[in-house]
């Protein structure tokens, strides 16, 4: 769990910028703030943050790096914008859903509908909505990004 | 209802009769810009999408800028692949590590007009919307699909008017408008919104002053900032364009989420203090705080005339003992203005580093990075902790005057009491 305004600074530092390898960038996601996040992460782990996450630069070693070091999702208040296209756009289901900060603690268990718009918390019982995304960017996270459904769609794009 | 600028634009990019607000379209893009840190990995996203030539060789602008030139082997690496892609897809407007920075360089060489769609794979493409056009920065997946197919699906931002009037007091520059409005609108008040700029104190601001502006729309989260072409966009244009425009204005009766006034004629010098750009105090809150480097350039303010601005105070000075200056033009022909208007001259008489255009600096690249618990005020964009070396460095923004000030001083100083 991160606060408010978790910067792609923070995600991944920019002297890390020249990294192409996907893996790579893992080694030092969330380095600017916990540099043995990478360490701490299970296949499928959730991150939460709170407003304006992922604001700054248009680096999509940001989402990439948070990808590859096993997260499954990033839910959060809000979101910056190009880090916000950035993770839809590599497959990474980024979810604005008002209220998650108060309602989860590190370590809790969430069940995510990224389609019907729901994230409901195990520990609790409780079901929190969100608006859920645009169609559009529903098939986009299940093709697994905007490659794979261009890839898919060239011919009508 | 009338439409905003970003509306009518993005219609008209996207072939519709109209577009509103919270559509999402599939946009023609008029040019695309890549930087060297993000360029490989739109290629590859070019190549894995299944395409193996450009869209249009004409309409894509690689510009090696961020590591310029190269101070790592991998960054030396990226500069030669872009360089063979370059050949490979016969890209007819290169700018190799000598030319500067790309939000410079492109307006510069006649890459944007009003009314266009520019997309950038640098956050501070927005920009561009200085000239009337619709500017936004995208990562590179996205930069992939448009090198692809020349397309992109953007949302029709909601637009934030932003009324800026009044004459501005003497030392009184541009970035303190925009520090000012980021301290009104917040970080994240401008989310997924167009900024437009309106008022005479726009109107009577210079090019250079109005791209400052439109740079920092992203700072509040904006998608786009941008200024209706006038006399002075197509003065600026006239030369280095075919000198052919077709602008687009705002309607006057056009929705707007919010409409926030920034009164000018009592704004003193602004700071925003670490580590968040909205973290915005008068100059009179904050001065007297002792500075280790002091750095003008970027993006945000390294043009001539922000450079005029810092040789005019530091002229006859030395910088104080204690705190470095690093001065960085923002591009090659912005170096030899100064270098013909003897400005260069001044600054390093006075005790500045001059370094070639590159966006290093700025963004805790490959040079001017702070140590751990120093203090760094700087010219460009972001304040983030960590944004220029040691997350345990503490960065203040600034416009140029009070960067040259405070360079003599070693203290941050309002540039009226240098006088």
């Amino acid at each position: 769990m991160f606060g408010d305004d978790v910067n792609t600074d923070l995600i991944i530092p920019g002297k890390y910028l020249e990294l192409i390898d996907p893996e790579e960038m893992a080694e030092h996601a969330m380095e600017g703030i916990d540099p043995d996040f990478p360490k701490k992460i299970q296949e499928g782990d959730i991150v939460v943050g709170g407003t304006n996450f992922g604001c700054g630069s248009s680096r999509e070693h940001a989402p990439l790096a948070l990808k590859y070091a096993g997260i499954g999702a990033v839910i959060a208040e809000s979101f910056a914008r190009i880090y916000y296209r950035n993770s839809i756009n590599i497959g990474l289901p980024a979810l604005e859903c008002p209220g998650i900060t108060e309602a989860v603690e590190e370590g809790d268990t969430v069940e995510v509908d990224v389609a019907g718009g729901t994230v409901k918390i195990t520990r609790t019982g409780a079901e929190l909505s969100f608006t859920p995304l645009p169609d559009f960017m529903v098939e986009v996270l299940y093709d697994g990004g905007l490659v794979p459904y261009l890839k898919k769609n060239m011919e009508t794009w | 209802m009338g439409k905003t600028i970003s509306e009518k634009i993005l219609a008209r990019a996207s072939g519709l009769e109209e577009a509103s607000a919270g559509e999402i379209v599939k946009a023609r893009v008029d040019v695309a810009m890549m930087p060297d840190l993000t360029t490989i990995l739109a290629v590859k996203a070019m190549k894995a999408m299944g395409r193996e030539k450009v869209w249009d060789n004409t309409k894509i602008v690689p510009i090696l800028d961020h590591v310029a030139p190269a101070s790592t082997l991998m960054a030396a690496t990226i500069h030669r692949d872009i360089r063979a892609f370059v050949k490979e897809q016969e890209i007819t407007n290169f700018y190799d590590v000598e030319s500067g920075v790309c939000h410079q360089v492109l307006p510069e060489k006649g890459h944007v007009k009003p009314g266009y769609l520019v997309i950038g794979a640098d956050s501070h493409t927005c920009t561009h919307g200085a000239f009337g056009a619709f500017a936004t920065g995208v990562g590179s997946t996205d930069m992939g699909a448009i090198l692809a197919t020349g397309k992109i699906w953007l949302r029709v931002p909601e637009t934030i008017k932003v009324q800026v009037d009044g004459a501005l007091p003497e030392l009184v520059a541009p970035k303190d408008v925009i520090l000012k409005t980021a301290g009104l609108i917040g970080a994240d008040g401008a989310t997924y919104n167009a900024l437009e700029f309106h008022g005479d104190t726009i109107s009577d601001m210079s090019v250079s002053g109005r791209m400052t502006l439109c740079n920092m729309a992203i700072e509040l989260g904006g998608k786009a900032g941008i200024v209706e072409p006038d006399e002075k966009t197509y003065a600026y244009l006239m030369e280095r364009t075919d000198g052919v425009f077709d602008p687009v204005f705002a309607d006057e009766d056009a929705s707007y989420r919010m409409v926030q006034a920034v009164p000018v004629d009592d704004l003193e010098p602004q700071i925003a203090c670490p580590h968040k750009v909205d973290n915005v105090k008068p100059i009179s809150e904050v001065a007297g705080t002792a500075i280790n480097q002091s750095f003008i350039g970027s993006c945000t303010n390294g043009r001539l005339e922000d450079l005029q601005v810092a040789a005019s105070i530091l002229k006859g000075k030395k910088i104080n003992p204690d705190t470095r200056l690093l001065v960085v033009p923002a591009s090659h022909e912005v170096y030899l203005d100064a270098l013909e208007a003897g400005i260069i001259k001044t600054l390093v008489e006075a005790g500045a580093m001059f370094s070639n255009p590159s966006c290093g600096a700025c963004f805790g690249g490959h040079i001017g990075l702070l140590a751990p618990g120093e203090v760094g005020l700087t010219t460009s964009n972001r304040n983030f902790q960590g944004r220029q070396g040691s997350p345990e460095a503490f960065v203040y923004l600034s416009s140029p005057a009070v960067a040259a000030a405070s360079a003599v001083t070693g203290v941050i100083t309002d540039p009226r009491d240098l006088r």
